[in-house]
C-alpha cells in the first residue's frame, strides 16, 4: 500500500492512551477559557485594589448595567457563529420600549402590553431573518438597514417624548434582589439561567453542533441535511425576541420609553461577543467566553468608573480591548506557524469558482 | 535544431519540496523546450499540482535549481515567474468578475497615455487582437462574471499572448471543457506552439495527450519516472509507469445479487442542465453515471438526493414518492450522498474527524435531546476501524488527513446512516492508489450485502472495472444504457461525446 | 476526441455570452440612473408642491448638507470597493472638527490653510492607522474599525473634555469659507464636487484606482496577478481618513461651533448612503458617482419630509427602508444577469 501523505501512522496505543473525555473536559477545553482566565484576573485585581468595587450594592449596579448587554449576546452568538451578524437589536430593543410605552399610555395594562411588544420582537427578526434567507441578502447590510428602520419606526411612535408613568412596584420589581440576596437582582439568575439553556442548545445538541457546521462551511451542511435557510430564520427570529425581552427589561427598570434608548448597544454586544472569542467569520465561539467577555467588559467599565477614570478613556479603553482580542489570537498563530513549517491548506489557485457567490 | 544548443527556456532540476512530514516533490526534473507541447502525467497526488505552482511562483523549491533560459533563476512570487515568461492557466481560472475581460487581460499593466491614465482605446484593441489571434470572439468590454470556464481559460491565455509569455502551463484545462471546447483549446495550443512557445500539458485523458503533445513526461509520488516522445509510447505503457504496477487489480468487483427496484427516476428535468433523466436502480446493483465533466451527471445526483432543485419529473424509493429538494427526506429515505467536492461539501474541514463522521447522526446519538461527545468519539472510533481510517486524534481537524483517509471519513458518515440506495460522485478522486483499492473493495462488498449504488465517476477504467451498468450522459442527457459485457472503452466515450461509431475513426 | 489536428478555429463555443455583453456594461450605469432619477422626482415633487424648496437659500441649505455626507460616502467606497468597511468615519469626523477648532482656539495666530490642513492630517493619521492594522493583522476591518470608532471618540471626549469650542474663538476667514459661494454653490460643495470627480478619475482611469476594484472582486486572483493588495488597501483607508478629516474641517467652518459628539453615529448614514448609491458591502463592485447620487438623495429626503408636512422623525425610518430597497434591487439585478449570462450555455439540454 502507498504510504499515507500526510498523518504518519498512528500509534494504536497512543490514541487509547489520550481517550478518556469528559463533558466538563469538552467544555472546558472550548475557546472561552482565556477570557474567562482574563475576566477571573480583572474582576481580583478591582477587588483589591478598587474600593467598593465588592460591596452588594455596586455589583448589583454592575449586573443591572449589562443585563440586556448579556441577554441580546446570546441569539447574537449563536448568529455570528452561523457566519451571520444582527445589527439591528439595539433598534428592536428600542422600538419595543416605544410600543410598550404606547401601550402603556392607551390604558393597556402590562401583563397585555409585554405578551405583545415580544410578538413585536418576534416579527421584526423574522422579518431579518425572511430577508436574509429567503431573499439572500447580507446580513450586515439587511440589519444596517433594519436598524436604522427600527429606530426610525421608534421615533415615528414617540417622536422626543419620554413615557415616563410606569407603576411604581414594576419598575422597582425588575430591581429586587434574588431570594434576598443583597448584590444579586433577580434578573441575574434570569439571565444565567438562559445563558444555561444556551450553552446546552450550543454546546450539545444536533442543532447546535449544525450552527458550527454552518458557520464553516454552509454548503458542506447542505449536504448533510441541515436546513440552512430555516436554521438562520429561527436564529434572526430568536434574536428579535430576546431583543424585545432585554427591551421589556431594560424600560422597567429605567422607568422611561425614550426613542433614542440603548442608542449603539449593538455595537458594544458585539464588542463583547467578539472579544468572548467568537470569530467573525463564523464556525467558532462558545457561551461561556462570550459571557465572560460581557462581564469583563462590564467589569472594566465599571472598575474604572470607581477609579474616577472619566467615560472618555472608558471608550478608548474599550476600543483597544476589542482589537487586543481579535489581534492576539492572530499573532499568536502566526508565530507558532513561523515554528512548524508552512503547511498547504486554504487558498488554492483555482480554488474558488469565478461564478461562485462571494461571501 | 539540436535542442542542447538553445537552453530550453524553462527547466527544473532536481527539485524538492515538503509541506511538513509531506514530501510533495522529491528530486523532480523537467525540461520545456521552445516549440514543444510537453506533457506531464501522473496519478492525482503524484507532485503535479505542487509541480505547477513551483513553476508559478507560488511555491519555493526546498532544494534543486529553476533554470529560465539556462540561468539559474529564484522566483520568489507569482510576479517574478511572470516577468520570467511563465504564464499558468489553472483548471477553473481565477479572474475578476466583476472587471471586463480586457481589464481582467491587462490588469496592474494596462497601457497608459501621456498623462499617465489608462488608455482605455489602446487596451480593449490589443485585447481584441489577442483575440483575434487565438480565433475568438469575445466583448472586451463584457465583465467576466458569466463566462463559461472554456472562455475564462481562453481569457487567461489572451492574457499570456499578450504578455508575451514563452512558457505556458495548462494545469488539466480540458476537465472541465466540452468536446468541442476542448479542440478548440488544442487548436489555440497548437498555434502557440508553432510560433515558437514551449508549453506544459496536464491532463489525465490520454487520448488528448497523445494527440497534442510531443513528449511526455510521467511522474510518480513526487518524483521522476520517465520521459519519451510520444510516438515512442503508448497507453498502457504510460499508465504502468504512472501506477507503479499492474492496473487489473484495482477492481475488485465481486458478483452481487440483484434484487427488487429501490430507486426510479422519471422524467427528471433542470432548465438548462439536464432533461428527461430517467433510470431505476436494485439492490446489489452497482450504476455508473458515465459521461464528460458538464455532462450533468453530478447535478442530477444532487438533485435526486434534493441539494438542488428540479422543474420537471420525480423520484421514488422503494415506490413511495420523494419531495423534491429536501436532502433531509432522502435521507429519512435511505438515501445518502458522498459528494463530488470533498473539501467543500463532503467535509467540514476545520471540525473534528469525529464530529464529521457522526453528522449525519447526531439526532440518533441523541439522548433526551442532548448529544454526548464521548458517544460521537465512540460512534466515530468504530467507524474508523471498519474502514481502516488512519489518524493520530479523533478529535483532530478532518483537514489533517489524507485524501483518501478524507473520503473514509465521508463514507463513514453516511455508511453509519445505513443507506439503501449510496449516491457517490467520483469515488476515488484525489485519493492515493492503495486507498482506492480498498475503497473499491468496500462498495463492491456494499453492493454484496444488497445496498443499491450510483456511482458518478470520470474514470473510465473505474467505471468499467466497477459497474453492472453503465448509463452515459451528454450535455444533459442520458445518450446510453449499457450492459457490463456491453460496456467498454469505446461505446462510452462514443456516448460520451455524442458521436456515432461510424462518425470517428 | 480522436480528430482535434482537423478542427478549424471556431468561434467561442459558449454561445450566447458574447451578445450579452452590452446589457450588462448598463445595469451597473441603470443601477446609478436609478437614483439620480430618485433624486430628480424628489426635487422636482417637492419643489411644486412648495416652490420655497428651490429658493436660493433652500438651494444653498440642499448643497451644504449634502457636502459632509457625500464627502463621506466617497471615502466610504473607495474602502467598500475593496471589501472593506470603516465604521470609525464618525469618530474620526468628530475628531478632526475638534482637533481644527481647537488649533484655531488654541493658537489664534495660525493661518486658515494650515488648519485646516491638520485638521485633514488627523483625518489621514487615523486613516492610516485603520488601514495598518487591517493589513499587517489581517483582522477583518469591521471588527477593527468598530475598535477604533471607540477609540478615537474617546480621544476625541477626552481632549475636549467636555468643552465646546464657539465661533468667537475661530478666525473669521475660516469661518467665512463655508458661507461664500460661486454662482450660487457654497464653497464646500464645491470642494465636495471637486473631491468627487478628482476621485472619479482616479477610480476609473488610474492603473491603483482599478487594482482597488480587483482587490476587492477577487483578493486571491489580485494576488496572483502581483497586485500589491496589502498597500493599496492601506491608501484606500487613509484617503477615507483623509476624507472623513476634510468633512470634519469643513464642518467646522459652517457651524462655527464644535463639541466632541460631532458625526456621532454618522458611520451607519454613510454606508447607508454608499449602498444606496449601487456601491456593493460585497466588494469590486460601484461607482463614486453612484455614492455622491446616494448622500444627496438621502440629504434631499431628510430636506424633503418638512416640506410635505411629514413628521420629521419619518426619516431615519425612510432611510432605513431606502437600504432595503437598495440592496434588494441589487440582488434582483444580479440575479438577472446571472441568468441571463448562463442562459442556455454550452449544456442547454
Amino acid at each position: 500500500m502507498a504510504p499515507d501523505k500526510t498523518v504518519p501512522a498512528p500509534d494504536r496505543e497512543r490514541i487509547r492512551a489520550t481517550a478518556p473525555e469528559s463533558p466538563i473536559r469538552s467544555v472546558l477545553s472550548t475557546q472561552g477559557v482565556p477570557v474567562l482566565g482574563a475576566l477571573i484576573v480583572v474582576a481580583a485585581i478591582a477587588v483589591l485594589f478598587v474600593d467598593m468595587f465588592g460591596t452588594p450594592r455596586n455589583v448589583n449596579f454592575l449586573v443591572l448595567s449589562i443585563a440586556a448587554i448579556a441577554m441580546i449576546a446570546l441569539p447574537m452568538t449563536l448568529i455570528v457563529i452561523t457566519g451571520e451578524i444582527d445589527l439591528s437589536v439595539a433598534s428592536t430593543l428600542a422600538l419595543t420600549s416605544a410600543t410598550l410605552g404606547l401601550l402603556w399610555e392607551s390604558g393597556t395594562p402590562l401583563e397585555t402590553a409585554i405578551p405583545i411588544a415580544l410578538l413585536l420582537g418576534l416579527v421584526l427578526g423574522a422579518f431579518n431573518g425572511f430577508l436574509v434567507t429567503v431573499c439572500g441578502l447580507p446580513s450586515l447590510a439587511v440589519t444596517i438597514g433594519t436598524m436604522a428602520l427600527y429606530r426610525g419606526l421608534a421615533y415615528v411612535l414617540l417622536g422626543d417624548r419620554a413615557v415616563a408613568s410606569y407603576p411604581q412596584d414594576w419598575v422597582s420589581g425588575v430591581r429586587q434582589p434574588f431570594l434576598g440576596v443583597q448584590g444579586l437582582p433577580w434578573i441575574a439568575v434570569a439571565v444565567l439561567v438562559m445563558a444555561l439553556l444556551f450553552a446546552v442548545l450550543l454546546h450539545v445538541t444536533a442543532f447546535g453542533r449544525s450552527l458550527y457546521d454552518i458557520g464553516h462551511n454552509a454548503e458542506a451542511a447542505r449536504f448533510t441535511g441541515v436546513s440552512v435557510k430555516w436554521t438562520k430564520f429561527w436564529l434572526f427570529t430568536l434574536s428579535g425576541v430576546v431583543a424585545s425581552g432585554a427591551g421589556v427589561f431594560w424600560t422597567l427598570q429605567y422607568g422611561t420609553s425614550r426613542a433614542d434608548t440603548a442608542m449603539g448597544l449593538e455595537l458594544q454586544v458585539v464588542a463583547a461577543v467578539l472579544l468572548g472569542g467568537v470569530s467573525i467569520f463564523g464556525g467558532v465561539g462558545s457561551v461561556l467566553g462570550v459571557m465572560s467577555g460581557v462581564l469583563l467588559l462590564g467589569v472594566i467599565r465599571n472598575a474604572l468608573q470607581l477609579f474616577g477614570i472619566g467615560s472618555d478613556v472608558l471608550q478608548i479603553v474599550t476600543g483597544s480591548i476589542l482589537i487586543a482580542s481579535v489581534v492576539t489570537p492572530n499573532i499568536v498563530a502566526r508565530v507558532r506557524s513561523r515554528r512548524t513549517s508552512e503547511v498547504p491548506t486554504g487558498t488554492v489557485p483555482g480554488d474558488r469558482p469565478l461564478n461562485g457567490e462571494k461571501s | 535544431m539540436d535542442p542542447s544548443e538553445v537552453p530550453p527556456p524553462l527547466a527544473l532540476v532536481d527539485v524538492t519540496k515538503s509541506f511538513g512530514s509531506v514530501r510533495a516533490l522529491r528530486g523532480l526534473s523537467l525540461e520545456l523546450r521552445a516549440g514543444e507541447i510537453h506533457a506531464l502525467v501522473g496519478e492525482n497526488g503524484a507532485g503535479k499540482s505542487t509541480l505547477v505552482k513551483t513553476i508559478a511562483g507560488v511555491h519555493r523549491p526546498d532544494t534543486g535549481r529553476i533554470l529560465v533560459d539556462g540561468d539559474p533563476t529564484v522566483f520568489t512570487a507569482p510576479a517574478d515567474a511572470q516577468r520570467a515568461g511563465v504564464a499558468v492557466i489553472y483548471q477553473e481560472p481565477t479572474l475578476f468578475p466583476d472587471l471586463s475581460v480586457a481589464e481582467n487581460i491587462f490588469i496592474g499593466r494596462q497601457p497608459r497615455t501621456r498623462l499617465g491614465t489608462i488608455d482605455k482605446a489602446r487596451m480593449r484593441r490589443e485585447t481584441a487582437e489577442a483575440f483575434t489571434r487565438l480565433g475568438v470572439d469575445i466583448d472586451p468590454d463584457r465583465p467576466a462574471n458569466g463566462l463559461s470556464i472554456a472562455d475564462q481559460q481562453l481569457v487567461e491565455i489572451a492574457k499570456a499572448i499578450t504578455r508575451r509569455a514563452r512558457v505556458l502551463i495548462m494545469d488539466e484545462p480540458t476537465a472541465a471543457l466540452s468536446g468541442v471546447e476542448a479542440r478548440r483549446l488544442f487548436t489555440v495550443a497548437r498555434t502557440l506552439r508553432d510560433s515558437g512557445a514551449a508549453l506544459l500539458f496536464i491532463s489525465h485523458r490520454f487520448d488528448e495527450v497523445f494527440s497534442l503533445c510531443d513528449r511526455i513526461t510521467v511522474v510518480r509520488d513526487g518524483a521522476f519516472v520517465s520521459c519519451d516522445p510520444t510516438a515512442e509510447l503508448d497507453v498502457d505503457t504510460v499508465v504502468r509507469r504512472m501506477v507503479g504496477r499492474e492496473v487489473t487489480s484495482l477492481y475488485p468487483k465481486e458478483a452481487a445479487e440483484h434484487g427488487d427496484v429501490v430507486l426510479e427516476v422519471e422524467g427528471l428535468t433542470r432548465a438548462g442542465v439536464f432533461a428527461d433523466v430517467s433510470f431505476s436502480v436494485r439492490t446489489g446493483e452497482i450504476v455508473a453515471l458515465a459521461g464528460l465533466v458538464g455532462a450533468g451527471r453530478s447535478e442530477v445526483v444532487r438533485a435526486v438526493f434534493g441539494v438542488d432543485h428540479y422543474d420537471a419529473g420525480g423520484v421514488r424509493v422503494e415506490g413511495a414518492a420523494l419531495p423534491a429538494g429536501r436532502p433531509k427526506a432522502a435521507i429519512e429515505a435511505g438515501m445518502a450522498l458522498v459528494p463530488e467536492d470533498r473539501r467543500h461539501q463532503g467535509l467540514i474541514m476545520e471540525s473534528s474527524i469525529g464530529r464529521n463522521a457522526t453528522s449525519t447522526r447526531r439526532r440518533v446519538l441523541s439522548r433526551f435531546g442532548l448529544l454526548r461527545s464521548r458517544d460521537e468519539r465512540d460512534t466515530a472510533r468504530a467507524w474508523g476501524e471498519r474502514l481502516n481510517l488512519k489518524y493520530g486524534h479523533i478529535d483532530d481537524a478532518v483537514a489533517t488527513l489524507s485524501g483518501g483517509n478524507q473520503q473514509k471519513v465521508v463514507l463513514a458518515k453516511w455508511l453509519s446512516t445505513e443507506p439503501r440506495v449510496l449516491f457517490i460522485d467520483e469515488p476515488t478522486r484525489g485519493i492515493d492508489v492503495g486507498t482506492k483499492a480498498e475503497v473499491h473493495r468496500l462498495l463492491s462488498g456494499l453492493a454484496g450485502q444488497g445496498l443499491a449504488i450510483v456511482m458518478v465517476s470520470s474514470e473510465l477504467p473505474e467505471v468499467l472495472g466497477m459497474a453492472d451498468r453503465v448509463l452515459v450522459m451528454h450535455e444533459g442527457r442520458i445518450t446510453a444504457e449499457l450492459d457490463r459485457a456491453q460496456a467498454d472503452e469505446e461505446s462510452v466515450m462514443y456516448a460520451a461525446t455524442g458521436q456515432r461509431p461510424s462518425e470517428a475513426a | 476526441m480522436t480528430h482535434t489536428s482537423t478542427a478549424v478555429p471556431e468561434s467561442t463555443a459558449g454561445e450566447p455570452p458574447e451578445n450579452t455583453g452590452r446589457p450588462v456594461r448598463t445595469r451597473r450605469q441603470f443601477r446609478e440612473i436609478g437614483v439620480l432619477l430618485a433624486v430628480v422626482i424628489l426635487i422636482t415633487a417637492t419643489w411644486l408642491h412648495n416652490p420655497g424648496f428651490l429658493s436660493t437659500q433652500g438651494v444653498r441649505d440642499l448643497f451644504l448638507g449634502a457636502t459632509v455626507l457625500v464627502i463621506l460616502a466617497i471615502g466610504q467606497s473607495l474602502v467598500l470597493i475593496t471589501k472593506n468597511v470603516d465604521l470609525s468615519v464618525g469618530s474620526v469626523l468628530g475628531l478632526s472638527a475638534f482637533g481644527t477648532a481647537a488649533l484655531f482656539a488654541a493658537f489664534p495666530g495660525l493661518p486658515v490653510p494650515v488648519g485646516m490642513i491638520a485638521g485633514v492630517a488627523i483625518g489621514l493619521l487615523c486613516g492610516l492607522f485603520n488601514g495598518l492594522l487591517v493589513t499587517t493583522v489581517k483582522v477583518p476591518a469591521l471588527v477593527v474599525t468598530l475598535g477604533t470608532l471607540y477609540i478615537f471618540r474617546g480621544l476625541d471626549h477626552w481632549w475636549a473634555g467636555g468643552s465646546q469650542i464657539n465661533a468667537a474663538d475661530m478666525p473669521a476667514a475660516f469661518l467665512r469659507l463655508g458661507r461664500v459661494g460661486f454662482l450660487g454653490v457654497p464653497l464646500p460643495a464645491l470642494v465636495a464636487v471637486i473631491v468627487a470627480i478628482a476621485v472619479g478619475v482616479y477610480l476609473s482611469h488610474y492603473r491603483s484606482g482599478r487594482e482597488l476594484y480587483a482587490i476587492g472582486s477577487n483578493a486571491e486572483a489580485a494576488r496572483l496577478s502581483g497586485i500589491p493588495a496589502g498597500r493599496r488597501v492601506v491608501l484606500a483607508f487613509a484617503l477615507n481618513g483623509a476624507l472623513a478629516g476634510l468633512a470634519g474641517v469643513l464642518f467646522t467652518a459652517r457651524y462655527g461651533t464644535v463639541d466632541s459628539t460631532v458625526g456621532t453615529g454618522m458611520e451607519l448614514q454613510v454606508v447607508a448612503a454608499a449602498v444606496v448609491g449601487g456601491v456593493a458591502l460585497t466588494g469590486g463592485v460601484g461607482t463614486i458617482f453612484g455614492a455622491v447620487l446616494g448622500g444627496v438623495l438621502m440629504t434631499t429626503i431628510t430636506a424633503a419630509l418638512p416640506i410635505w408636512q411629514i413628521n420629521p422623525f419619518w426619516q431615519q425610518a425612510v432611510v432605513g427602508v431606502l437600504i432595503l430597497a437598495a440592496i434588494g434591487l441589487d440582488r434582483l439585478l444580479a440575479l438577472r444577469t446571472a441568468r441571463r449570462l448562463r442562459g442556455g450555455g454550452a449544456r442547454g439540454a
